[in-house]
């Protein structure tokens, strides 16, 4: 058990090169890449190298039940395309829409009729509605599938995330991540020292855009007395206050829009934001303009009247401006919302962590700080303790270190706060195995075997309780793994796998040592 | 000739001590529960919802007793309830901040939607009131909705840990034996959660996480002296309980010293040096080391003397006769 063959010996030395030839390349900076350098390392987590985490919940809900107004709309259109069946005007009950088909019409048709909305999901199994009829109360109830409601609710997270990905691109910002989290949750993870209440205001508007013409005939007085005709609807102006009815109908929709910019403002002071429509987008536009030559139309942004100029000549080149009085930073934010598309939902942030550079640079020190020291003491005091023996078991703890950052660097893992003090908590415990070994050594001398004899059997006898003892661990950080979050997760990575180089380094490096010591030397006494 | 901090062949007699250790600990115990329902833990915004926002000073900037009263006459103008205002350590040698702590806002005034802002806001009066260049150190915000499940996830796992303990104990030694553990284990966590509650440090995240290392650390111990009594057991097949388990924690003992000392060596450097933020992980470990080396020697290996345990570890010999062979 004490012999190692030279074979054995080479592949323990080529594991220690691979180790640090993975870890190297966390000590050389991204610009000056050295060459034959593999391309390993750890990343800092978001608590080290500074940033912010944002956990956001997606409103599918409401995705859902504007989706369910839709279908709402299109029951009318779809019936009037047969004229021999009247019907009541459909009505919302909970989830469902129910029509009512009067006494004398054909009921079956309308089933029919109504039937036709339902449509395949695409790219998904089975179809968007469920159409129930009852003859006898001569109503016809629809209500999205199952599989329906999870099939929008799905698609507005996966636009979601595309949304906030052209947002976030559009600020400039470095590596973000972006993933779905459960069924109706976005993680982003913005890094760097970026300020994160403007990461909050570019992804916590929806940005839904439409322009409308604006009903003059409507005045003020109209609207404060509530007198306000149908098909139209009342929306506050934030350009210049007060509150303007406009046609309910958007002529256009930000979907047709394809770039916007900020730029300082052409004639006058502030800023304005320039777009440009696609080619459905320019039609419709050059149409309107010419249409209400002198008239006003209204650019609506979520439910807020953004600008309301007054048609002066006809646009037909595809592009416009809104000229608000807006600052520069409020210009920039309108054209990356208007540039990336609207939101489906609105986004709630439901957990944000936000940690600034330098602290996390401070973290960073203190963690290298309490490592080292950590590290010293356990070093010093295991060769006090055992003398010889425990120099063999310092030699096992570098490589254990060793190991356990090269075991990082090739996994690609994000090392955080509590990661670095879980590598700290590792050096603790990972010379427990040693300990156990050399205890046993002990022993097996006080009950007088010959130095090889003690050596052999303390490696041997201790193993069982070796394996035991770090099972538990393992077992621990097996479950902050699985049930943690974020930070805890660094931790039980780190300590995973240090439980499991510790033992390695612990019973194989200190026993190629004290292996070749005894057998070698075969002292009368050992000073352990 | 090495240094030796326990001789060898001592002689202790622990299970001696059981009676005034199973009073010690119960005693321990009580005081814990008791300072569960009086004092309570004061939960993190990890537990608890709300919103903190650390600052630091500007370069070149100090923090005085008037800026602590500038920070709370500026967040307490935003009407948001109970403001704390602290002053708190900087990291590795950098100067003190201010912390700011909101509770989480209600469902009448605003719930999430206004959370949200808050965090801004809170930012915007400190900029006012002590400089526009202090340094944003920390902004978290949690809802209530995360709260609950972090709750949630952090009491699973703390029963999942012991439950797959238990499991581990008995499929490697016997019941008996897993049944001294988790006692041992649920010890650990009560006074450790009892401490907190003390003290009065913030229950967040990482204590969980302490929590399941204590829990992984404790076992760790318990099972090296089981490991023994088993071996022991095996090799003086006629000798009394109470002597095998004695022989077995004594002949441990080096072992048990050693290692909680290089881990205690480990974790005080972390309290020590690691910084603000892993203050209270660190004295969770350093209390959990202490106790669950305690709870190893004193309860967990005594404990087997009232549950008994199977004497005939041969192949072939029965779990069965476990209960008659204990007291021979």
């Amino acid at each position: 058990m004490l012999r190692f063959n030279r074979w054995q010996t080479i592949g323990l030395a080529l594991l220690m090169v691979l180790a640090a030839y993975v870890t190297i390349p966390n000590f050389i900076s991204d610009e000056n890449p050295v060459p034959g350098l593999p391309d390993t390392g750890v990343t800092l987590g978001l608590d080290l190298q500074g940033g912010s985490y944002l956990l956001l919940g997606v409103g599918t809900e409401e995705v859902i039940d504007a989706r369910i107004n839709n279908i709402r709309g299109d029951i009318p259109r779809e019936m009037r395309k047969d004229p021999r069946v009247r019907f009541i005007p459909p009505q919302r009950q909970g989830d469902a829409i129910v029509v009512g088909i009067p006494e004398g019409q054909d009921f079956s048709v309308a089933v029919d009729r109504l039937r036709r909305l339902s449509r395949p999901l695409t790219g998904a199994a089975g179809r968007d509605l469920r159409v129930t009829s009852d003859e006898g109360a001569r109503q016809i109830s629809l209500e999205l599938t199952p599989e329906a409601r999870e099939f929008y609710a799905s698609d507005a997270v996966t636009s979601s995330i595309t949304a906030v990905r052209n947002r976030i691109d559009a600020l400039g910002t470095t590596e973000p991540t972006i993933q779905r989290q459960g069924e109706d949750r976005l993680v982003l993870q913005v890094p760097g020292d970026g300020d994160s209440e403007r990461l909050k205001s570019v992804i916590g508007r929806t940005g839904q855009l439409s322009f409308h013409m604006v009903d003059d005939t409507v005045t003020p007085t109209d609207i404060a007395e509530g007198r306000v005709p149908p098909r139209r609807i009342v929306l506050p102006n934030v350009d210049f206050g007060g509150q303007l009815a406009l046609f309910e109908s958007p002529d256009i929709t930000g979907d047709m829009i394809t770039d916007a910019s900020a730029s300082p403002n052409s004639d006058g002071g502030g800023w304005q934001v320039n777009f440009a429509f696609d080619g459905r987008g320019q039609r419709r536009f050059a149409d309107v303009t010419r249409e209400n030559l002198g008239r006003r139309f209204a650019i609506v942004l979520d439910e807020q009247i953004i600008s309301a100029p007054t048609i002066q000549t006809p646009i037909l080149g595809g592009s416009g401006r809104i000229t608000g009085r807006f600052a520069p930073e409020e210009a920039t934010e309108l054209a990356i919302l208007i540039k990336s598309g609207a939101l489906p939902a609105p986004l709630t942030v439901l957990d944000q962590r936000t940690v600034g550079a330098s602290l996390g640079a401070d973290s960073v020190r203190a963690g290298t700080i309490a490592l080292l020291i950590g590290f010293g003491l356990v070093i010093v005091y295991m060769a006090f303790t055992y003398g010889r023996f425990g120099l063999y078991a310092d030699i096992a703890l570098l490589a254990n270190v060793l190991l356990i950052s090269g075991a990082l660097s090739l996994l690609g893992a994000t090392l955080t706060l509590p990661g670095i003090a879980g590598i700290v908590l590792t050096i603790g415990m990972a010379v427990d195995a040693n300990v156990l070994i050399f205890e046993r050594i002990r022993e097996e001398m006080n009950s007088g075997k010959a130095s090889v004899a003690a050596v052999e059997s303390g490696y041997k006898n201790a193993l069982s309780a070796i394996i035991d003892a770090n099972l538990t661990t393992l077992i621990a950080a097996f479950i902050m793994f699985t049930l943690g979050s974020g930070p805890v997760r660094g931790f039980a990575v780190t300590l995973g796998i240090g439980v499991i180089t510790s033992v390695f380094t612990a019973f194989v490096i200190t026993r190629v040592f004290a292996g070749g010591y005894v057998l070698k030397a075969r002292p009368k006494t050992l000073a352990i | 000739m090495a240094f030796q901090l326990v001789p060898s062949n001592t002689k202790i007699d622990f299970v001696q001590f059981r009676g005034i250790a199973q009073i010690f600990s119960t005693l321990a115990i009580v005081g814990s529960i008791a300072a569960f329902f009086t004092l309570g833990l004061n939960f993190g915004i990890d537990f608890r919802g709300g919103v903190t926002v650390e600052v630091g000073p500007a370069p070149g900037q100090v923090f005085t007793e008037q800026s602590l009263t500038d920070a709370r006459e500026a967040t307490g103008q935003l009407g948001l309830g109970d403001v704390q205002v602290q002053t708190i350590g900087g990291t590795a040698g950098a100067e003190d901040g201010i912390v700011v702590s909101v509770e989480a806002i209600s469902e009448e005034d605003g719930g999430q939607e206004r959370q949200a802002a808050v965090a801004g806001e809170v930012q915007e009066v400190l900029r006012q009131a002590l400089g526009a260049e202090i340094e944003m150190r920390r902004v978290d915000s949690v809802t209530p909705t995360v709260s609950g499940e972090l709750v949630q996830a952090g009491v699973t796992a703390l029963v999942v840990a012991i439950g797959l303990m238990l499991v581990y104990i008995w499929f490697r030694f016997e019941w008996q034996f897993s049944i001294g553990a988790i006692l041992a284990l649920t010890h650990d966590v009560i006074l450790t959660i009892g401490v907190f509650c003390i003290t009065q440090f913030e229950f967040s995240l990482a204590i969980i996480a302490a929590l399941l290392t204590i829990i992984g650390y404790s076992m760790n111990d318990t099972v090296v002296i089981y490991d023994r009594i088993r071996e022991n057991l095996r090799k003086f097949k006629a000798m009394d309980l109470k002597d095998v388990v004695n022989l077995s924690v004594n002949q441990t003992l080096g072992r048990t010293i050693m290692t909680s000392l290089t881990t205690l060596l480990a974790v005080v450097s972390l309290f020590l040096f690691g910084g603000e933020v892993l203050r209270g992980f660190s004295f969770a470990l350093i209390w959990g080391v202490i106790v669950g080396t305690y709870s190893t020697v004193y309860i967990a290996s005594p404990l087997l003397l009232m549950t008994g345990v199977k004497r005939d570890w041969t192949p072939g010999g029965s779990a069965a006769n476990a209960e008659a062979d204990a007291r021979p």
